[in-house]
């Protein structure tokens, strides 16, 4: 997030999209909602569902899925058309307007309508409340990010906020809600294949100097390794012959998952190292046993970048070990000896070789947990970014464009599937699902539908139906619920036996190389 | 910043123009007693418990809700304070059943502590327990509205802090309760189980479900850490016992990100901590199953066919996928072991958000 949680609860407008916020980070949803009931802050959802957060709003736009630039260029036309853009924030900070400028001449109202179905009048009246607004704060998660164009979203919203002055000030922003608690950290040290910790990139040679240095190595490799995607590609291809996957379950979590499981078959030789044996488990050769949460010490950073501390309470069960003393041993196993004494003392190596880590010790954020960039020891910590300047000086304005999904409805799939979280379960399930009152909640998965497209198909609620994409099919109880917009059918990917993910496909972001989980085409029959 | 002067038991005291009798008393560390009162809810002023005595002012005034005024002179524990306190606590005794021996919040309860306080020994008025069924209608959260003083913290909490807006005051009167809509129980209600009302419940009419019979308040252990779910890091307590996490609480004191909100899934989703599936050995394969192996061989094996594939493929052969569940350290250990020991920087995690 460029700013912080507690900031949403001040800011003047918040635009709300690909986030069902009070379900995928429900404690933020409270955020909003008081902004809303008790400050009179507006709320605009943008969202192809009727998300909770709906009943808040004082706008709700429902694109169709996978238009978003398009409604985001939209917004910026009519801004710029009536001259509510921040001028002097342009013209002082930012670079490239002109290009923005002409990219979204052609996206008039109308136009918008006709792509993504959200009535001018709505999107002209979102527009206005947004710029107008002396703080907005714009959130997105998943929904904007998981599409064959999540990268040209997230500049699009950029985009929007530049030309607003809503970047670089409080109570404002352009805010990412991190799906798992420590994605951020574990981007930000380095869990990515071309940067090491603090996104030193890892083709600049007096990093690898610097890196080689601190880690007692002569040489470090040079090129940009290969992200997940490429390494399942790799591994279908046969360059890939040895995978370690630490506490993930691609089988789950991946889209297209026939491929996955395909791939991680073909290795020589897999490691899987985890609390439970999950589907990715079963296929390794060999399986670590690690330690969960309440069975270690360390950090993670939260999605406003704020690095907390994790405390141990519990022993690992049997002879379960932390995963940071698995790793050492492995390592010193392989010629290179590793030992730290505790997660603290690898935590002041980090902070020797991270800039932005610089100033994190565990004294520190004892009581509280520091926000990065945090250079130095007496540094306080950034609460927002790009206060006064850009990291790169003036912020650039990146005009993009919209495309079409590479898969809309047809005949024989005349359904969009969108998929995601719900309030009740995380990611692949394998903790959720052991947990008693979750799963009295949400004991199965069921697949939201609007009430028009259920009775042109004849599926009352509770009914057991069958979802056929091009890829595969899953079977799931349908929820007839007004929360699902006609044309529209959501099915949330926590459940193994009814993988959401055997539907979708895998035509990647060119850019993040996030898959298009968002949108694909289905049919839905009675089972 | 405007500030008062007032004088409390005869201490004198400066505080913020604004704040309430009871913020300069507390201050000051003079103690009143409160009951409806929670500093993270806005102020009711119901319960009447921490009124206080203003000299010129003929009523007791509740001093959380009454504000301070320059030269005011308070006292917090005159005769008069006391026995209007006592009456408050004597009644709420005889509303429902208060039986501390057989409750589940005996020795973390504020209407037992306060009565202790007040140094009341017995019964004054008959026990006139409303006889509600309890409500166990989930897993999570336990409901005895008999133990309720209607005290209403827990409706702030639903509607003022998390903006659930599932529960209220309901019926008048002598039958006035706190009900979800349609007095429904909870897992029939549209609550989302976040927990807050239990967190700011004084007494043992909300408890975790899951936590009863498991150990006594004062035999657990709060150890805080960040939650295991989704990217917000609440800030939350493991409440351990006997080597178990019993119960999941909060506290608002632990300040950001989170003031002590949680949502179902930090607060009632920690039964796989000590699930039995929950792996405990290294295993590793044979055909088509698992056996149990031990560190040494298991690491041995590694060790042994990551060599290998390198030695015969190349450094490039090898990839590894970091976790967004692991801690930072170890995200930075596990790119360190592939980047300086294995030689590659094939190295992802599987969330890219
Ligand atoms: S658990 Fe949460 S939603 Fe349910 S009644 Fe309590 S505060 Fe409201
Ligand atoms: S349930 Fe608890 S918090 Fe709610 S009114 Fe009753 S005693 Fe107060
Ligand atoms: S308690 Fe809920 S909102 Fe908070 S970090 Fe955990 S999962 Fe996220």
């Amino acid at each position: 997030m460029t700013n912080s949680i507690s900031e949403i609860e001040r800011a003047d407008v918040i635009l709300v999209t690909g986030s069902n916020t009070t379900e995928m980070h429900p404690v933020i949803g409270s955020f909003v909602k008081r902004a809303v009931r008790q400050r009179g802050a507006k709320l605009i959802v943008v969202d192809p569902r009727r998300i909770p957060l709906v009943n808040y709003a004082d706008l709700w736009l429902a694109p169709k899925p996978g238009t978003d630039i398009a409604w985001i260029n939209g917004m910026i036309h009519v801004i710029l058309e009536e001259g509510l853009e921040d001028k002097q924030y342009i013209q002082e900070r930012t670079e490239g307007f002109e290009a923005l400028k002409e990219c979204v001449e052609a996206y008039t109202p109308e136009r918008v309508e006709k792509i993504t179905g959200i009535p001018s009048e709505l999107l002209i009246e979102a527009a206005r409340i947004y710029a107008k607004a002396p703080a907005a704060s714009i959130l997105y998660a998943m929904g904007i990010t998981q599409h064959t164009k999540g990268t040209d979203n997230v500049k699009a919203l950029a985009n929007l906020a530049m030309c607003c002055g809503n970047v670089g000030i409080a109570n404002a922003g352009v805010n990412p809600l991190r799906g798992q608690n420590n994605v951020q950290g574990a981007c930000d040290m380095g869990g990515l294949p071309n940067v090491f910790s603090g996104y030193q990139p890892v083709g600049d040679p007096q990093v690898r100097e610097k890196m080689a240095k601190a880690w007692g190595v002569s040489r470090l490799p040079e090129g940009p390794g290969l992200t997940l995607m490429e390494m399942i590609q790799g591994a279908l291809d046969g360059k890939i012959k040895g995978m370690f996957i630490m506490g993930e379950n691609p089988m789950i979590s991946d889209p297209d998952l026939h491929h996955v499981e395909e791939a991680l078959r073909r290795l020589d030789f897999l490691v899987v190292q985890d609390i439970f044996l999950t589907e990715t488990g079963r296929l390794a050769h060999v399986v670590l046993p690690g330690a969960s949460f309440a069975e270690k010490d360390g950090t993670f950073t939260n999605t406003e970048r704020r690095v907390q501390r994790v405390r141990k309470a519990v022993d690992p069960p049997g002879q379960a070990r932390q995963d940071w003393e698995i790793i050492c041993d492995l390592s010193s196993r392989m010629g290179m000896a590793m030992s730290y004494e505790s997660p603290e003392e690898i935590m002041e190596e980090i902070r020797a070789v991270t800039p932005s880590y610089g100033g994190i010790t565990y004294s520190r954020i004892e009581k509280v947990g520091l926000q990065w960039p945090c250079p130095t020891l007496d540094h306080p910590g950034t609460p927002f970014l790009h206060k006064d300047r850009f990291t790169r000086g003036r912020g650039l304005f990146h005009p993009v464009e919209y495309r079409p999904e590479p898969e809309e409805p047809d005949e024989e799939f005349p359904l969009y599937l969108s998929t995601g979280r719900i309030l009740y379960h995380y990611h692949g399930g394998s903790m959720t699902r052991r947990s008693v009152g979750l799963v009295e909640r949400a004991p199965a998965c069921e697949v939201e539908i609007s009430p028009e497209d259920a009775e042109k198909l004849g599926i009352g609620d509770g009914n057991r139906v069958r979802i056929r994409s091009r890829r595969g099919q899953i079977e799931a109880v349908a929820r007839v619920t007004d929360k699902a917009v006609e044309g529209t059918v959501f099915v949330p990917f926590h459940f193994a036996e009814a993988a959401a993910n055997l539907l979708t496909h895998s035509h990647l972001d060119p850019i993040s190389k996030i898959p298009g989980y968002k949108v694909c085409a289905v049919r839905v029959e009675p089972a | 910043m405007d500030t008062v002067r007032l004088v409390i038991d005869g201490k004198e005291v400066t505080t913020a123009a604004g704040n309430t009798i009871l913020m300069a008393a507390r201050q000051a560390k003079i103690h009143i007693p409160t009951l409806c009162y929670h500093p993270r809810l806005p102020v009711s002023g119901a319960c009447r418990v921490c009124v206080v005595e203003v000299e010129g002012r003929p009523a007791l005034v509740a001093s959380c809700a009454m504000p301070v005024a320059e030269g005011m002179v308070v006292h917090t524990k005159t005769e008069r304070v006391l026995r209007a306190r006592r009456l408050v606590v004597d009644l709420l005794l005889a509303s429902g059943d208060h039986n501390c021996l057989l409750c589940q919040s005996n020795g973390s309860c504020e209407l037992q502590d306060l009565a202790y306080e007040l140094g009341i020994e017995s019964f004054r008025f008959p026990v006139d327990s409303p006889g509600y069924p309890k409500d166990t209608s989930n897993a999570m959260i336990e409901r005895d509205l008999n133990k309720c003083i209607l005290c209403g913290r827990c409706v702030r909490a639903c509607n003022e802090v998390q903006v659930n807006e599932v529960i209220d005051f309901g019926y008048r009167g002598g039958k006035a309760k706190i009900v979800t809509a349609w007095d429904l129980p909870y897992g029939e209600s549209e609550c989302v189980f976040c927990g807050e009302c239990v967190s700011v419940c004084p007494t043992g009419a909300l408890t975790e479900r899951q936590a009863k019979f498991k150990a006594r308040p004062w035999k657990l252990q709060k150890v805080r850490t960040t939650c295991a779910y989704c990217g917000v890091g609440c800030q939350l307590e493991l409440n351990v016992a006997e080597g178990q996490v019993v119960k999941v609480t909060s506290d608002y004191r632990y300040g950001p990100p989170n003031f002590g909100s949680l949502c179902v899934k930090g607060r009632f989703g920690y039964d796989f901590i000590h699930h039995p599936e929950r792996l405990k050995t290294p295993l590793v394969r044979e055909k088509d199953s698992f056996r149990e192996a031990s560190w040494d061989e298991a690491l041995e094996l590694v060790a042994k066919k990551f060599s290998e594939i390198r030695s015969r493929y190349g450094a490039d052969a090898l990839a590894g996928l970091t976790s967004a569940k692991c801690t930072n350290e170890e995200n930075y250990l596990f790119q360190k072991f592939f980047r300086a020991v294995l030689g590659t920087n094939n190295v992802d995690h599987c969330a890219r958000l």
